[in-house]
């Protein structure tokens, strides 16, 4: 290994044009890759047994180790391994749409957000699914359903749902001799009414969740939903700019002007808000059911045990519409072993796998029946405010850019909200906004 | 792995060279040279060299953006010139990325000089002689050790409206609201991160400097301030330098903190960083491409102006071969002595740098 | 620079008679410092001891004390230990091979004369400057082709190319303060310019050395994008992968306390571990360095 000096330019410009020539020929080669796909065909055929993994965010009380246990021991050549993903949804879609980038078949079920569908869909991600290989559909809430499909088609099947409910404190409303209210009018003067009470002059009337933020859309929409307005119409236009909606947006926008809903809520997510309601500073609070737990906790963390109760969510002239939320379960188009998948699908959104889920962790089931069913009502006393919530609710926006969608309607509705654009042209910009990006 | 062959053979080259000693240490140097880069540049090649190529490439196409009749995305990429760098300066875009870049170097500017401040002034404490200095080093560490994962979300929960941030002032800031409070908090919560960054780098330059140089500074009577000045800060100045030159390259590109403390789509903290991001979280490849791609283009301008103004001693070093006195600390001057020979060396290594692109 | 010049005469410095603020300034700018950083500190580990249902609590002190969260993180199944492990493994190996490369480089960049030097410089800054975000996806699509997908290297490799630029640059300026008579008296006296190295430039730079260790480390042990990206196996996931995926006991709510636990968990041992090594590194290698 004798080195001479007048190699040396040399053998450094040629390792530098070494691996260039390397670099642009990857680069080349990755193109004839991703330009000439197309190999994703439009459902059908769900072929293959074997092993396969189940990519889901990490569930929240173990119980999710069971019902695939349950499965295993059920199907010992068909075995399913969970992928956990984050907590964060975010990183959770990141995670799926990477693999999906690089035609990974590293998941194979995927438990999607309902409002990811139809990006999942379009993208052809996610495989169709043959409906008549679901047969229990029709024993799932209809709504629910609905979220898993994409121009009529089906491409998942809901396993768990949600709805958002109006937590009061009966207590309060008890002693003001005041019945929990059904319009936004009658929960105002309820408030007023309690107000009068000693105890509750420093508490603020009502909050949801009103951070820039997904859940922003959701009470954006319930808002405008409630007021008979709509953010996208039944037939995929958005007509966002009426006065019903402008009427919902001005239930918010008021409601900060005068003080009703507390000046802090611009930043709620659902725990800050939870907090709120659970220190008692809070009347009404909008939320989810998992709330119903915590506040009910007798260990000194909550100041509002058993002072509490939950309705549906109230609206302009009668019962409010609640925002659809809840799972999904797919199939990646990349994965192997598809026929397996459906079946463990299937499997996760029976009646009986339901039923010990919302035993266990208390998210509420797609399954009709188990909201009839006495032991969980007993157990779970929000099951028939939240049956009715969830039957109306309204889904958001099935569009392939629902990212930009919910982007948009965050932006009209913050800025109305913290005060920085009135809301009618908030509404207006809203408009013109979701028609650029609808009509892709 | 295929860092670890070339990696090995390390030990055993030089000692062939054994009889020629001296000599071979100056001679035949290109060849040495490449062969102990090579390790370096093989692992920065395979995995920074190709996704920033790509991430060019990526930055002249568009996909994934149109649906067809039956409401498929239309798959493959088209190839778009310059468009998505032209769609980022028109209309309201054009708003948001100049805001966004106002932003990144507005925190960049503030952070860094702060951290700089903080962070020296760690170094200098760290140095101290005294007791419990051990627990005083570990705690400034501690900011730096905590997983930014963690530490975002300490201070989110700090800055909620009724987090104890509010509870200690007494008054109830929205923090997370558009506005300065949201740009405070981030640069609060970067400055407590990073600064022991910093400092770490600066101890480590003071513990270079011989205690004879202090010894003699106080025979010649120069009071803290001058043996800070004249001294300490010359002697650290390369360690110095290069510490807050990662610093800015860090704080340009900076991400975590104003999206988790703050959140995405606000304006008072959005940096260009987060642009990239929401438009890849978008699956619009091609766009976000062209924002990291200008990011990378004003990182790199700005890490050309700072090598050219302030750090000739870091990188250049055109000179010194020839010893220049034969007393042990003589050796360190020697960056004092010829700024001019080490800024031309500089402004070559940058301009070189800008080719490399 | 006249100062320097002089002769070295052994001054007792510590002993100098000063005015009271000389000596009590330092001391109340250490306990600002200390407290700037341990407060927040402070809190993660007050917040980790609440009960998970105390967790909005503002108390300086917990109400309820509770080892609840620090159990919760290390309960059956969330593969907090072998994350713990992996984060080491991962960053372990990441440190020394980014000293080993990174030492060779800076060494030969800032002794050797050659063309290119600066180009080679600039080159590796440059790599810093790209926003790491816009990396992941390529370099998913290279480590999916060459089956790097749930490997350790898988998150290796990018991490000592994301700590490399430091390293290389950082301990050049270091290497360049070294007088270059050292390595040529040691050359006198039959060494090598490996052994001059080894022996000789490298207790001498021992403090940047060691501190470019300790930031690469940190650095490695703290990357979270690639780790989460390339790897979606469980029994490769490293401790940060894993505390992003602690759930609440519910769906949405927030699993406060036991990510504040796992961040307590994660730093008090590398802290420990820094102070421990370093004064046992400093020590040995100051100790048999040329004086």
């Amino acid at each position: 290994m004798r080195f001479e000096r007048s190699h040396t330019r040399r053998a450094v410009a040629l390792t530098a044009v070494g691996s260039l020539v390397l670099l642009v020929s990857a680069c080349g080669g990755g193109d004839d890759g991703s330009s000439g796909s197309g190999s994703g065909s439009s459902g059908g055929a769900l072929e293959g047994r074997g092993p396969i993994t189940f990519a889901t965010g990490k569930d929240t009380s173990g119980n999710l180790t069971n019902q695939v246990a349950a499965w295993n021991s059920q199907h010992p050549e068909e075995k399913v391994t969970v992928s956990e993903l984050p907590e964060s949804a975010d990183q959770q879609r990141a995670q799926m749409i990477q693999n999906a980038q690089i035609k990974s078949d590293a998941f194979s079920v995927l438990n999607l957000d309902v409002v990811w569908t139809a990006e999942f869909a379009a993208n052809r991600w996610v495989t169709q699914l043959p409906e008549d290989q679901f047969p229990d559909l029709g024993k799932l809430l209809p709504s629910t359903v609905d979220t898993a499909k994409y121009r009529d088609k089906l491409y998942a099947v809901p396993v768990t749902s949600d709805g958002g409910l109006l937590y009061y404190r009966k207590d309060l409303l008890d002693k003001a001799g005041v019945q929990p209210p059904k319009t936004w009018a009658e929960m105002k003067a309820a408030c007023d009414k309690v107000k009068a009470l000693p105890e509750a002059k420093s508490m603020s009337c009502y909050a949801g969740q009103y951070e820039k933020y997904e859940g922003l859309t959701v009470n954006f929409s319930e808002a405008v939903n409630g007021a008979g307005g709509v953010v996208v119409g039944d037939d995929g236009k958005p007509n966002v700019d009426t006065p019903e909606a402008l009427e919902g947006l001005n239930f918010l926008v008021n409601g900060f002007k005068t003080g009703e809903i507390p000046k802090a809520a611009i930043t709620y997510q659902e725990e800050p808000g939870r907090r709120a309601f659970q220190e008692g500073s809070l009347i009404f609070h909008r939320n989810w059911p998992y709330v119903y737990a915590l506040a009910s906790k007798t260990d000194g963390s909550s100041k509002i045990a058993g002072k509490f109760a939950v309705a549906p969510l109230p609206g302009l002239k009668g019962p409010g519409v609640s925002t659809l939320g809840g799972h999904n379960y797919a199939i990646s188009e990349f994965a192997k072993n598809k026929a397996t998948a459906a079946d463990f699908i299937k499997f996760m959104s029976s009646e009986e796998r339901q039923k010990a889920n919302i035993e266990k962790t208390s998210q509420a089931p797609t399954w009709a029946s188990l909201y009839e069913d006495a032991t969980l009502n007993k157990q779970f006393p929000y099951l028939a405010p939240l049956k009715a919530s969830i039957e109306t609710a309204k889904s958001r926006p099935k569009v392939v850019k629902y990212g930009d969608v919910t982007t948009a309607i965050q932006e009209a509705a913050y800025g109305a909200l913290s005060g920085t654009t009135p809301p009618k042209d908030a509404l207006s910009q809203l408009q013109t906004k979701l028609s650029t990006l609808i009509t892709q | 792995m295929s860092t670890s062959a070339p990696v090995a053979e390390r030990p055993a080259k030089p000692e062939n060279n054994k009889p020629r000693r001296q000599t071979s240490f100056n001679e035949g140097t290109g060849r040495l040279a490449a062969m102990l880069l090579s390790p370096t540049l093989i692992v920065l090649v395979l995995v920074v060299v190709y996704p920033i190529l790509s991430a060019l490439r990526e930055s002249l196409y568009q996909s994934g953006q149109r649906v067809d009749a039956d409401g498929f995305i239309v798959q493959g990429s088209e190839f778009v010139g310059l468009d998505n760098f032209a769609a980022i300066f028109q209309g309201e875009t054009a708003d948001r990325f100049w805001n966004a870049f106002y932003n990144t170097t507005f925190f960049t500017v503030t952070c860094v000089v702060l951290e700089t401040l903080l962070g020296v002034a760690m170094a200098l404490v760290m140095h101290k002689a005294f007791k419990g200095r051990g627990i005083v080093r570990a705690s400034i560490l501690v900011p730096w050790a905590i997983p930014t994962v963690v530490s975002a979300l300490l201070w989110k929960w700090i800055f909620q409206a009724d987090g104890i941030a509010n509870a200690i002032l007494g008054t109830q800031v929205l923090w997370s609201t558009e506005g300065w409070q949201s740009v405070l908090s981030v640069i609060i919560a970067d400055t407590w991160k990073t600064a022991p960054f910093i400092g770490l780098l600066v101890l480590a330059g003071l513990q270079t400097i011989p205690d004879e140089v202090y010894e003699a500074a106080k025979v010649d009577g120069a009071n803290p301030w001058q043996t800070f000045t004249r001294i300490t800060l010359p002697l650290v100045k390369p360690a110095l330098l290069v510490a807050v030159l990662f610093r800015i390259l860090d704080t340009l590109r900076i991400f975590d903190l104003p999206f988790v403390l703050v959140g995405p789509n606000k304006s008072s903290v959005e940096t260009l960083s987060i642009l990239a991001y929401l438009e890849a979280n978008q699956t619009r490849y091609g766009p976000a491409a062209a924002y990291a791609t200008l990011l990378f283009v004003y990182v790199a301008l700005v890490a050309y102006m700072f090598v050219k103004v302030l750090g000739a001693d870091v990188i250049g070093e055109a000179r010194a071969k020839t010893p220049k006195n034969n007393k042990k600390s003589g050796g360190r001057r020697d960056n004092k002595l010829e700024p001019g020979a080490a800024a031309g060396a500089a402004t070559g290594s940058v301009t070189a740098g800008g080719g490399g692109v | 620079m006249a100062v320097a010049e002089k002769a070295p005469k052994v001054v007792d410095v510590k002993a100098a008679e000063a005015p009271w603020y000389r000596r009590w300034l330092p001391l109340i700018g250490v306990g600002i410092i200390v407290l700037y950083c341990l407060l927040p500190f402070y809190w993660m580990i007050v917040s980790a001891l609440r009960r998970p249902t105390d967790q909005f609590d503002n108390s300086i002190i917990p109400r309820h004390w509770s080892f609840t969260n620090f159990t919760d993180v290390f309960k059956a199944g969330t593969g907090f230990g072998r994350g713990l492990l992996n984060s080491l493994i991962v960053a372990g190996t990441v440190t020394i091979l980014t000293l080993v490369i990174g030492m060779v480089a800076a060494y030969t960049l800032a002794r050797l004369d050659f063309k290119f030097k600066n180009f080679v410089l600039a080159i590796i800054i440059t790599t810093s400057m790209f926003p790491g975000i816009s990396l992941v996806i390529p370099l998913k699509k290279l480590f999916s082709d060459i089956e790097w997908i749930n490997t350790y290297q898988a998150m290796i490799v990018p991490s000592l190319s994301f700590a490399l630029p430091l390293a290389v640059w950082n301990l050049t300026a270091f290497f360049r303060q070294m007088p270059r008579e050292l390595e040529q008296a040691a050359m006198v006296d039959g060494c090598t310019p490996a052994q001059a190295f080894r022996k000789v430039i490298i207790p001498l730079a021992a403090p940047g050395v060691f501190t470019t260790a300790i930031i690469t480390f940190i650095a490695a042990w703290n990357e979270f994008l690639i780790a989460l990206s390339m790897v979606n196996k469980k029994e490769f996931q490293t401790a940060n992968v894993v505390i992003s995926q602690f759930t609440g006991t519910s769906g949405r709510d927030q699993p406060f306390g036991s990510q504040m636990a796992a961040g307590v968990v994660v730093t008090i041992p590398l802290v420990i571990a820094v102070l421990l090594f370093q004064r046992r590194i400093v020590a040995g290698l100051t100790a048999g360095g040329v004086k």
